[in-house]
């Protein structure tokens, strides 16, 4: 079936005081076709809500990843995803073959077996956040003082990055997720002292090699010390503030439902329940096709929704409840296909890790503020938090 | 049931490993999968099922 051009819908958005995900998913979900947008930046887009569209989306090799063909769809107002030409080796949007090579160097530090042999620095890592957060007397905005530094000191181990410049790290990576109290300029800048930085600690890896995945990077030889610039770049970015917001909205939603705070299964369920990741995989159609009754065409945009797809109830039963008993592992919270996310099994154990590690040292802890009317990140590519006030 | 993986299409996302720990496990130098048991009983049915359908890049097939 194919059908024509339907009309355009307003770009969805998450109204204050709405639960997330937008209720208009349910709606678009049900309508024939995909749905015709207009993106926040200018120009038109196809938006996919329905699971099995979205898998579709993510696994057909005619559709691309690459920022720089016509027609990509830019959801961000600033930024959004580099080109090769801005930061080669950022290969989150590059297309297969080219692809494998970057995502092959990489897979080896990110099996489930090397994150497991990662997880007592990780619980260090934990514990030192926590005793920061605990310094500071009885309350504290946990987005600023502990969700935000956990994924930056974590993957800053892993890199190799000597302790003494790890709040350099931190504090320059916090930049570029603070959207509300940093303009474009600042990040700009933190953007290019960040590349400088690691430019310069790739160097250092070269001379003296560490225990670190920077310096087996460099071993293995497969990427330029250009390419691996870029990777690292990559890895910061795309764990810090994903991980930063499902550690705060996990934090309010586990305290609202404690009957499953100490049990694991809760961390995939946040990751399908929240879905954080919503407007982050982006493509491009590259030849006229088909999807899911609708034709398309080659240099249009395509949006797959990730929080459309994980609240479908054709793929789980009652989706808008927060219910970690159906221990559902098919969620597309990280994507799918030959993108989905690399980083996941890190996610999962640091998730694990500061959920029993947060809950057993402060079982006082409590949501200092209404928690409908917490500052939501509505206007952002990812959902999130700016803010949690917390008390203990 | 027999399992089959096609290796040149895995993405060393380890769903599987994780989501049928006796049936796959990834290389130790590669990260790439591995079939720990390719004819598992009937009891390892369902985990490999899942298994199959976790997998991002549809590398993992299972036959009767
Ligand atoms: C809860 C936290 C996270 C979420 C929800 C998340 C989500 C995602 C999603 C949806 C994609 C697919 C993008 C696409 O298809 O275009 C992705 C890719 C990626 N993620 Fe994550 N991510 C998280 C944390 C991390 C962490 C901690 C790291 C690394 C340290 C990481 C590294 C990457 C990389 C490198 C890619 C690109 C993979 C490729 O292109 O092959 N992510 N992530
Ligand atoms: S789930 Fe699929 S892609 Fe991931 S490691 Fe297993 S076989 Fe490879």
């Amino acid at each position: 079936m194919t059908l024509s051009e339907p009309e355009a819908t307003q770009f969805p958005a998450r109204l204050p005081g709405e639960p997330f995900p937008p209720r208009q998913y349910a709606d678009f979900r049900e309508r024939p076709g995909l749905i015709r947008s207009t993106l926040p930046t200018g120009g038109p887009v196809w938006l996919v809500s329905r699971y099995e569209d979205v898998r579709t989306v993510l696994t057909d090799r005619r559709i691309s990843s690459n920022p720089a063909r016509e027609g990509f769809p830019n959801v961000a107002r600033t930024g959004g995803v580099p080109t090769q030409d801005q930061i080669p080796g950022w290969f989150v949007g590059i297309d297969p073959p080219e692809h494998d090579r970057f995502r092959k160097a990489l897979i080896p530090e990110f099996t489930v077996r090397r994150i497991r042999q990662w997880r007592p620095l990780i619980q260090e890592t934990v514990d030192r956040c926590v005793d920061h957060l605990l310094s500071l007397g009885d309350s504290a905005d946990l987005v600023a003082e502990f969700a935000l530094p956990v994924p930056s000191l974590v993957i800053s181990t892993m890199l190799g990055v000597p302790f003494v410049d790890r709040e350099f790290f931190e504090s320059r990576t916090k930049t570029l997720v603070s959207l509300k109290t940093t303009t474009e300029d600042e990040r700009g800048v933190a953007v290019q002292e960040l590349l400088r930085y690691i430019g310069r600690l790739i160097k250092v890896k070269q001379k003296r090699a560490g225990d670190d995945l920077i310096s087996r990077l460099l071993e293995s030889a497969v990427l330029s010390p250009e390419e691996l610039t870029g990777v690292i770049m990559l890895l910061l970015i795309a764990g810090h503030e994903t991980t930063a917001n499902n550690i705060a909205l996990g934090v309010v939603t586990l305290l609202s439902n404690p009957q499953w705070i100490g049990d694991d299964r809760a961390v995939d369920e946040l990751l399908r329940y929240h879905s954080v990741a919503d407007l982050v995989a982006l493509r491009v159609a590259v030849e006229d096709m088909e999807i899911g009754g609708q034709v398309v065409r080659a240099g249009e945009g395509i949006i797959p929704l990730i929080a459309g797809a994980n609240h479908d109830l054709n793929s789980f039963d009652r989706p808008d409840e927060f219910d970690p008993g159906r221990a559902a592992r098919h969620h597309v919270a990280f994507g799918y296909g030959v993108h989905q996310c690399l980083g996941q099994n890190l996610v999962r154990a640091e998730m694990e890790i500061v959920y029993r590690t947060l809950f057993r040292r402060v079982p006082t802890l409590a949501v200092d503020a209404d928690v409908t009317a917490l500052p939501f990140k509505y206007d952002g590519t990812l959902f999130g938090l700016h803010e949690l006030p917390v008390r203990w | 049931m027999r399992i089959h993986v096609d290796r040149s299409r895995c993405v060393g996302a380890g769903q599987c490993a994780l989501t049928a720990p006796a049936l796959f496990d990834q290389g130790e130098e590669d990260g790439l999968v591995e079939v720990l048991d390719a004819e598992p009983d009937d009891t390892q049915a369902a985990a490999a099922a899942m298994a199959a359908r976790v997998c991002p890049s549809g590398t993992i097939t299972v036959s009767r």
